[in-house]
């Protein structure tokens, strides 16, 4: 059961680690375009949003499927 | 705490991801399920009642609403309600325009309609986890999930609708040219059709079925972070006035749903004061502080903290994933009205 633990915390810290960088690379590149052309700003900001949920998605649903393994599938491990 | 005291932080947990489920039971008939495994041993044939009647009473309001606003709206500067409906309009307006370069009246209306459904069903997960459930337990409704988009049931069934949508449109739109589609794509020779039509119908599938599980997964996330941070107040139960809570002393281990209405109304009526401008932003937090500790002590006062925090940061959540749905829902129908 132990193993449990090890997939919730692979789970939730390569999730975040992806999304970081996705993150990390999409606001780059927004500042820089907006530096380059601000009238486009709003525009581009908005599918910024966007893709920042899309991106925000794939971590998200490892967190919840983490929480439930962490505290539904073995409670009490090692606790 | 739903009306019983949980044995433990599992069953609390359990008991909050279980729907209402009314279906024919091998044994006991037709009826409400009294526990999981009744519930499982239902089969396929059984309604999640408090998806159903959440989702479709959000709906109807989101309706009313509407049409109250269309009924008023006029030339002038627009006040109020009205005002807020003619800012979601136009944002939908503009965003559909954006996206949809086809011609259809439907997908404007449709665009406006999942997003403030969705908004309302995902809006259903600030409300405090434990409040509409306990109350429920009173009358004696043992399981009540109040947000409609936890239960894949919902999200999916919306994207199935979408994908619907997306076939129909395609060969209302292309006709002939929606079969070329799938069977000539990506290489445009006849020896490749078997498996230019796997990879299609792999991308066509993939769609709906990302589109159902993304809205899903972020909410279902979400939930279980708002019950996770909940079972601080169950830990915080034990001994001591401030540090167990006014609560554990008053009715030992039986939990009792009123104490917490109080508690919750005395905070509401706090913010609320504050909102009008009666007392100060400081004289609020710190009465807020106050009642939560008398109420629940030290551990609930830090879960109430971690609730509020997440919900803020939850805000941002919710209306995204409903933008994000009613965008991707656009972009597949604007994919189906192409007509090369």
């Amino acid at each position: 059961m132990e193993l449990v633990i090890i997939a919730a915390a692979i789970m939730l810290g390569l999730g975040a680690l992806g999304a970081a960088v996705g993150m990390g690379l999409l606001g780059g590149k927004l500042i820089e375009a907006t530096a380059r052309q601000p009238e486009l700003g709003p525009m581009l900001q908005g599918k910024m949003f966007l893709l920042a949920g899309l991106i925000d998605a794939v971590p998200i649903i490892g967190v919840g499927i983490a929480m439930y393994l962490i505290f539904v599938v073995a409670p009490g491990v090692g606790a | 705490m739903a009306g019983e005291n949980p044995a433990s932080t599992t069953e609390y947990i359990q008991h909050h991801l279980q729907n209402l489920v009314y279906g024919n039971h091998p044994e006991h008939g037709w009826g409400f399920a009294h526990s999981a495994q009744e519930a499982a041993d239902m089969g396929f044939w059984a309604i999640h009642v408090d998806s159903m009647l959440w989702s479709i009473g959000l709906g109807s309001l989101f309706c009313l609403m509407f049409l109250r606003a269309a009924k008023k709206a006029h030339t002038g500067v627009p006040t109020g309600w009205l005002n807020c409906v003619e800012m979601i309009v136009e944002f939908i307006d503009g965003a559909v325009k954006d996206s949809f370069h086809g011609r259809n009246k439907m997908v404007a209306p449709l665009a406006l309609t999942i997003f403030v459904w969705i908004f309302l069903m995902n809006l259903m997960d600030l409300l405090p986890v434990d409040l509409i459930p306990s109350l429920l337990a009173l009358t004696g409704v043992e399981y009540q999930k109040i947000v409609p988009s936890t239960d894949p049931n919902v999200t999916l069934g919306m994207a199935l609708a979408v994908f619907i949508m997306m076939i129909y449109y395609s060969f209302k739109i292309k006709g002939g040219g929606f079969v070329k589609e799938l069977t000539m794509h990506p290489f445009n020779h006849w020896a490749f059709i078997p498996v230019n039509l796997f990879m299609e119908t792999v991308g066509l599938l993939a769609k709906p079925f990302s589109l159902g599980l993304r809205l899903f997964g972020n909410m279902y996330a979400g939930e279980m972070i708002f019950i996770l941070i909940a079972t601080m107040f169950a830990a915080g139960a034990g001994a001591g006035f401030i540090s167990g809570g006014l609560h554990a002393e008053l009715f030992g281990e039986q939990t009792s749903a009123l104490f917490w209405l109080v508690i919750f109304a005395l905070v509401c009526t706090v913010c609320g004061l504050n909102l009008k401008g009666k007392i100060s932003t400081g004289k609020t937090v710190l009465l807020s502080m106050a009642f939560m500790a008398i109420g629940g002590g030290l551990f609930a006062l830090g879960g109430g903290l971690m609730q509020w925090g997440w919900a803020v940061f939850h805000i941002l959540v919710i209306t995204l994933q409903a933008f994000i749905f009613m965008v991707l829902t656009v972009v597949y129908l604007s994919m189906a009205h192409e007509d090369h």
